[in-house]
């Protein structure tokens, strides 16, 4: 087998790919990795289309091997540091790696989560037209132990490429009234966007909840159940608003002020337990606009990785110190 | 139905909420399912999947190829055209028979609800498997059927404290409503009887069994039956029989 074995990692590792769509109407949640444009980075690196399954990586991190064969690896998130054999890999890089190879995965500043692609992606069993895993549900499987192996599907000898860092986006998290304002007084909004909140310590991929300021409903703290989804901050009876994210169920019961905008979901997961949040309020078509921007940058991003035609094993980029050369030159 | 129904409700960028009530009945429940087969079968531009609840269809999206505009007021037309009853189904859906075993190990709360309802185990069951249950919505769990059209003698809250574990396919009441259970989970629901028929089962065709809109009755078995019928639907058989009307 070609392909990857989990030699150690972190409790919440599992395998994500973009997601398990069009099950929700009989309660199955979407899953997905928990920030789409680091996930697409590393797979884009590795020569992937973005939605490709991936290692996502809690936190902790971990450390995978490589077994027979050649496989073209990269890995993406928030201060995240890829290490191949104790040697760092320049962010933005993907690498060649070899049989006995010991790949190393490690947030070294901030952030949540990290991504770790192969070239080709893995050959995994699907579960109702997805990889990822639901682990309250089981669907997709369960979260990675060591000992695993995760055979690549068709490794080929990728081209190595690199892609300049991207600048940091900041700012508040971005939300849309609604769709239940009104069941809260009328200073929650402001509230809400005033804060500050930081992210709980009970916080997992299927919400994130948020201590600070205790919003207040105007009257009945439930609702008939309706439909929810990654973004919705909803207010359960302790006025603690909870952000869904990608594991939350498909509907709920608990009114909700508002819905982070997708394009600040990704950012929302990369803030740790114990870090602040800062909400602001936009409109509908703001929030549009927005996801199309945040597209856009992605594409451009995608755009500029330089891929090299070469085929210069890991070692040969390593000991050269052409890596830098290469970084320099530029 | 007030002059404010149908109302469409944006859930940020990535879907829309089409609104018909905020009470549980089968009038409303039956627009949501209307509108959800009209999205379904008009192939709209950006919609990527669509969730029926009790009283709304919530309309997923993709915000990149999505018209919001457009589609907001496609959703609306649709929305009027179902309360003007212009979608009313050909059929009057599927109903499905469900063998359930009551009390005992299989519903360990049968005793406790019939001594608060001032009525036997049997008059329970008795009433349960009378009337004809409609699938309000399937949510929660994988395939956690919500079943509305309890007899209002069974109607009986939640439990104060949520039992953390509760066993795969057990048949429950909580407040005015019942329901088929999935995969274990944690519930504070009644527990009164468990059936032996699988809502969701990863490998079987068809995964899942029940839907938004179908009708359900309960079919009183005995214990050895259902140990029988349990070992067929865990190799995949479906064991619930269904009627196309």
């Amino acid at each position: 087998m070609t392909g990857l074995r989990v030699i150690e990692c972190g409790a919440g590792t599992t395998i994500q790919d973009w997601g398990r769509f069009g099950f929700r109407r009989f309660g199955v949640s979407t899953s997905g990795v928990m920030d789409r444009d680091s996930a697409a980075m590393a797979n884009a690196l590795a020569g992937n289309p973005p939605g490709t399954a991936c290692v996502e990586f809690q936190m902790a991190g971990g450390r995978l091997a490589v077994e027979s064969g050649t496989v073209v690896i990269a890995a993406s998130g928030q201060g995240c540091k890829l290490r191949i054999g104790g040697q760092a890999i320049p962010d933005g890089w993907s690498a060649r790696s070899e049989p006995g190879d010991l790949i190393e995965v490690r947030p070294v500043r901030g952030g949540v989560y990290a991504y770790l692609a192969i070239g080709g992606g893995f050959d995994l069993p699907e579960a109702m037209g997805s990889l990822s895993v639901h682990r309250r549900s089981g669907i997709g499987g369960r979260a990675l132990v060591p000992g695993d192996r995760l055979p690549a599907r068709s490794p080929e000898r990728g081209k190595l490429s690199r892609v300049a860092a991207a600048s940091e986006v900041s700012g508040p998290i971005r939300f849309v009234a609604g769709p239940q304002g009104d069941h809260f007084t009328d200073d929650s909004l402001e509230l809400l966007a005033c804060g500050p909140f930081t992210v709980s310590p009970d916080s997992d991929r299927m919400a994130y909840r948020l201590s600070g300021p205790r919003l207040r409903h105007a009257g009945d703290a439930n609702i008939v159940s309706d439909g929810v989804l990654a973004g919705s901050i909803q207010v359960p009876g302790d006025g603690i608003p909870t952000v869904l994210l990608r594991d939350c169920q498909t509907t709920g019961g608990y009114p909700k002020i508002a819905t982070v905008i997708s394009a600040d979901l990704g950012r929302l997961a990369q803030t740790a337990p114990g870090e602040v949040v800062r909400f602001a309020s936009v409109t509908l078509g703001e929030s549009i606009a927005a996801a199309r921007r945040a597209a856009e940058r992605l594409q451009e991003r995608m755009a500029a990785i330089e891929r090299f035609p070469a085929e210069p094993t890991s070692e040969f980029l390593l000991s050269a110190n052409l890596v830098g050369g290469v970084t320099a030159g530029r | 139905m007030t002059g404010v129904y149908p109302r469409l409700r944006p859930h940020g960028d990535s879907a829309i909420a089409v609104e018909f009530g905020d009470t549980i009945d089968a009038d409303t429940n039956r627009r949501v399912i209307e509108l959800e087969r009209a999205v379904r079968t008009s192939n709209l531009p950006g919609v990527l999947e669509c969730v029926p609840t009790y009283c709304s269809l919530l309309v997923h999206l993709d915000p990149l190829t999505a018209e919001h505009a457009t589609l907001s007021a496609t959703l609306v037309r649709l929305a009027h055209e179902v309360c003007a009853g212009a979608h009313v189904r050909a059929g009057k859906g599927r109903l499905w028979r469900v063998p359930v075993t009551y009390g005992g190990d299989h519903g360990e709360d049968l005793e406790s609800l019939a001594a608060r309802r001032g009525l036997s185990p049997e008059r329970v069951v008795e009433l349960h498997v009378r009337p004809v249950y409609r699938v309000y919505m399937v949510g929660f769990m994988p395939g956690f059927t919500y079943l509305g059209g309890l007899d209002p003698r069974l109607a009986t809250p939640r439990r104060r404290t949520p039992r953390s574990s509760v066993p795969g396919s057990s048949v429950s009441i909580g407040g005015h409503q019942s329901a088929i259970g999935s995969v274990s989970g944690p519930s504070g629901w009644n527990l009164i009887g468990r059936t032996p028929v699988r809502c969701f089962h990863p490998r079987r065709d068809p995964v899942f069994l029940f839907e938004a809109g179908d009708t359900i009755v309960f079919e009183q078995i005995p214990a050895a039956q259902w140990d029988r019928l349990e070992a067929q639907s865990a190799a995949g058989e479906t064991v619930a029989k269904c009627e196309c009307r």
